[in-house]
């Protein structure tokens, strides 16, 4: 199994920097595969939002162990990166996107195999270095001009959201950059160069012991949906639909649980 | 000097690969030109994020320009001149920023002028200064990746140049930093204007280690390349649009400059 | 301010040992071939180069002295110094060219262009002082290169092959006005050169250097007219052969007999010009004490006439006219009769 991953080069700077800070989603495949001898074969090639790259490569694997001769690609990226990519008539057989927007690209584009399922949710939380050396207690903070705050670009969809959390909360955050992926605002937050940034529930989960996560109430009113569908050009229908199934499945559902995702 | 006639014409050999290469770099940017939405130029070229993300980015490119020839040239040579043991050892280690990704170089810098880094612990605890997501954490990371290319070309005019015109200055009693100053720096001004040129342009365009170890904000640390890859989020075709203004700027000036040094270098 | 020097530095395979003096107001010519190990002495009065060993003064300076640990760097000595390709900076004008030794020493711009634009009329390029070196001619260039060397008043004066550079013509009217200014001026000076004719016309004494030594001294007369080693015979054309002096005759090192005028006894050179061989096709007739039967070597055009190498019993240098050559049917490994008169032939001890 082959991981074709395109993340912009920041995960692979935090891989070189960062010790210990491996994916919780390991203990997920524990539960009884579904033999299925007539299991689809080929090669599977699934887009998916970079923040499933960890759950969704067990699930690859895991797919790949119960049906032998099937072949699982991943190709991870910003989920308008992929929207694009698709449109433009990559050779995907399933898409999963962080947000409902970029899904709707596809959908517009009538190259959606049926309706999309949401399969996930991600909310935002705040992240802070360990130990929270600057005493974050809640979004209020985050408008705190002496503190060093990361936010998400607008123009991303953690950014989006976050624009969404504060307005509902009344806070003008203060922040001192506008980071262009999620990946990269935790990243500071690792390094312990900035003392909060307002990322997602998973990410804080992947960081591991170097990050802590500080829920936000407000957050409820950006919950953020992550809609799945296989394509209608897929060149492999069959496995493109026992994908989305696996992750539709209860143990799919554990597993993305134990990420840090919501499941619906 | 006699200027000798050419044959006219260029062999076939270096003719084919020679026009390939031209179309290898220039249809990309048709594809920029022919896709570009004209009419929002206008509009973008004026708005004022626009501005600010320009002005800054020409202000930290040369403000990162400046910093290598300060520090670079010197460098040079020493590298060039210099007999001490151990210059291609480091000669080598200059060059590490031309491999590195840029990203890397981004939290690399961190990891030394950080809030955590060795020095940056240092100057927060000592000074309350820190760097990171600030102007001049912008200059410094563009620095960081840009001063090789000058360092490089510099060294390399500094190579080709006669050092016996260095000689001629000593027998005329200049000290060697006499003879830096007043004949070496003329001799080598090409290979300078040169080498800056590249540096200032490798900055301008500079992304992943800016992006890291400066942040975006606009008006403090969001430039063109930060910008355009923001855009290109939401809306490509401003992204193609910004693109454009960041190339005619970049090319306007140094046609500009190129002007100014060729109409003051005439033998 | 006399320069005495007496050093020895390594070059790689060549050890370069050598020690020289020059008078105040006298010209030393180094004459030698390519590699001889003349431009390393020069480096090393210069202050570029540190000797291994040995001594440079100037007048009461010392400038090396390795046992005292003694090394005054280029900068520091008061000389000046003119280069083959006269190495003006090609980014100042011909005035801060020659202006520029000046200004390195302390004196103020104006004085120091004024001080400049006065060498530059002495040698006679006044007209061009706004120029860059880019645009000067050869000879223009090198004009510019000695005003810049004087201008400082300096106690020695290093040439180093300054005509080389020059077209022919050039050359000639470049070393006569070189002859002028030296003529003029007060302090040593050094020059270095390969070329036999700079030295006799410019330098009052002459010592030539091979493989790091100095292998001959004296007047520049003395020095073309009694060569001691085949590269200053060769030098100033003329054919050089050892051999032993038994009263009017000299039996060679190589075999053969050579009659001469001069009675000589022991070891001795025998001196041969080459415009005083005759060659004929056949045996001479009459009863001419040296004759050989010889072998051409070579034919290379000699200005008006052509010279010939020959070789056999006693290897000779022959100028004939064109018309001579082109009669005698010579051609390379053509057999041909030489002769030469005994009183045309220089005898001196080794």
């Amino acid at each position: 199994m082959s991981t074709r991953a395109v993340p912009l080069v920041l995960p692979l700077a935090t891989a070189l920097v960062l010790t210990g800070c491996g994916g919780s989603a390991d203990d997920a495949t524990a539960a009884p595969a579904t033999t299925d001898a007539e299991g689809p074969t080929g090669t599977l090639t699934v887009f998916a939002a970079a923040s499933l790259t960890d759950v969704f490569t067990d699930l690859g694997e895991q797919l790949e162990a119960d049906a032998p001769g099937l072949d699982v690609q991943f190709n991870f990226a910003g989920s308008s990166a992929l929207a694009t990519q698709v449109t433009q008539g990559a050779p995907a057989d399933v898409f999963a996107s962080a947000n409902q927007p970029q899904m709707d690209v596809v959908t517009d584009a009538g190259l959606a195999d049926g309706e999309p399922q949401v399969f996930a949710a991600n909310v935002l939380q705040i992240a802070v270095p360990a130990g929270n050396p600057a005493g974050v207690t809640g979004l209020a903070d985050l408008a705190r001009e002496e503190l060093t705050i990361a936010v998400c670009a607008p123009q991303v969809p953690c950014g989006a959201a976050a624009e969404d959390v504060f307005a509902a909360a009344g806070v003008p955050p203060a922040p001192d950059t506008l980071e262009e992926d999620v990946r990269a605002a935790l990243t500071k937050v690792e390094l312990g160069e900035v003392d909060a940034a307002l990322v997602y529930t998973t990410d804080v989960t992947s960081a591991g012991d170097a990050v802590e996560g500080i829920d936000v109430p407000e957050a409820e009113e950006a919950v953020n949906d992550y809609p799945i569908a296989p394509l209608a050009e897929a060149p492999n229908p069959e496995a493109a639909a026992a994908f989305v199934e696996l992750v539709l499945s209860e143990e799919g559902q554990q597993a993305l649980a134990d990420a840090g995702f919501r499941t619906p | 000097m006699r200027r000798r006639r050419r044959e006219p014409g260029v062999p076939v050999p270096l003719l084919v690969p020679a026009v390939l290469a031209v179309a290898f770099l220039l249809l990309p940017l048709a594809g920029l030109v022919v896709r570009a939405p004209w009419g929002e130029l206008g509009p973008q070229l004026t708005s004022p994020a626009v501005g600010q993300a320009l002005r800054l980015s020409l202000v930290s490119a040369t403000a990162a320009t400046g910093l290598s020839l300060v520090l670079g040239v010197p460098l040079a040579w020493v590298l060039a001149r210099s007999t001490a043991r151990g210059r291609s050892v480091l000669r080598a280690l200059v060059t590490v920023p031309l491999v590195l990704p840029p990203v890397v170089g981004g939290v690399a810098l961190f990891l030394v002028l950080g809030r955590q880094g060795i020095l940056g612990s240092w100057l927060d605890g000592t000074f309350g200064v820190t760097i990171p997501f600030t102007t001049t954490a912008v200059v410094i990371a563009e620095t960081f990746v840009a001063m090789p290319f000058l360092v490089i070309s510099v060294e390399g005019a500094l190579r080709a140049a006669d050092a016996r015109f260095e000689d001629a200055a000593a027998t005329l009693g200049a000290d060697r930093w006499t003879t830096f100053r007043r004949v070496t720096l003329p001799l080598v001004a090409p290979g300078i204007a040169a080498g800056a040129v590249l540096c200032w342009a490798r900055a301008l365009g500079e992304f992943g280690a800016t992006i890291t170890f400066a942040g975006n904000f606009p008006g403090t640390t969001q430039t063109m390349p930060l910008a355009v890859y923001l855009a290109l989020q939401q809306d490509p075709e401003a992204a193609i649009v910004l693109s454009l203004v960041l190339l005619v700027v970049s090319v306007a000036t140094l046609l500009l400059l190129r002007d100014r040094w060729l109409s003051r270098a005439v033998r | 301010m006399s320069l005495a020097a007496d050093v020895r530095v390594g070059r790689g395979p060549l050890t370069v040992e050598l020690g020289i003096e020059v008078a105040d107001g006298e010209v030393l010519a180094v004459l030698g071939p390519n590699g001889a190990g003349k431009s390393t002495l020069l480096r090393v009065l210069a202050g570029l180069l540190p000797p291994d060993d040995g001594r440079v003064t100037v007048g009461q300076e010392t400038w090396d002295d390795v046992d005292a640990g003694v090394h005054v760097p280029a900068h520091g000595r008061r000389l000046g110094m003119v280069f083959q390709d006269h190495l003006l900076f090609p980014h100042l004008s011909v005035t801060d060219n020659v202006a520029f030794g000046l200004r390195t020493r302390g004196v103020r711009k104006p004085a120091a262009r004024r001080a400049a634009r006065d060498w530059l009329a002495r040698v006679g390029i006044a007209e061009l002082a706004d120029r860059r070196p880019g645009r000067l001619s050869g000879g223009q260039a090198q004009r510019a290169a000695l005003a810049r060397a004087l201008v400082g008043d300096p106690a020695l004066l290093l040439l180093d092959e300054p005509l080389s550079a020059l077209d022919a013509r050039t050359r000639l009217t470049v070393r006569a006005e070189l002859r002028r200014h030296l003529a003029e001026y007060a302090g040593s000076t050094v020059l270095v050169t390969h070329d036999p004719v700079d030295a006799m016309a410019l330098a009052d004494r002459v010592v030539v250097v091979e493989e790091g030594r100095v292998v001959q001294a004296g007047t520049p007369a003395d020095v073309s007219r009694h060569p001691r080693t085949d590269y200053v015979a060769r030098l100033v054309g003329l054919a050089l052969l050892p051999g032993t002096g038994e009263g009017t005759t000299v039996r060679l090192d190589g075999g053969g007999r050579v009659a001469v005028a001069e009675e000589s006894a022991g070891e001795v050179f025998v001196a041969v010009r080459p415009e005083s061989v005759a060659l004929y096709p056949a045996r001479p007739e009459g009863s001419p004490r040296n004759v050989w039967s010889l072998r051409l070597v070579s034919a290379t055009p000699h200005g008006s006439t052509v010279r010939c190498e020959l070789d056999g019993e006693v290897p000779l240098l022959a100028d004939v006219t064109g018309a001579a050559y082109a009669e005698l049917g010579l051609a390379p490994g053509t057999p041909v009769w030489a002769s030469v008169k005994a009183s045309e032939i220089a005898v001196y001890a080794r």
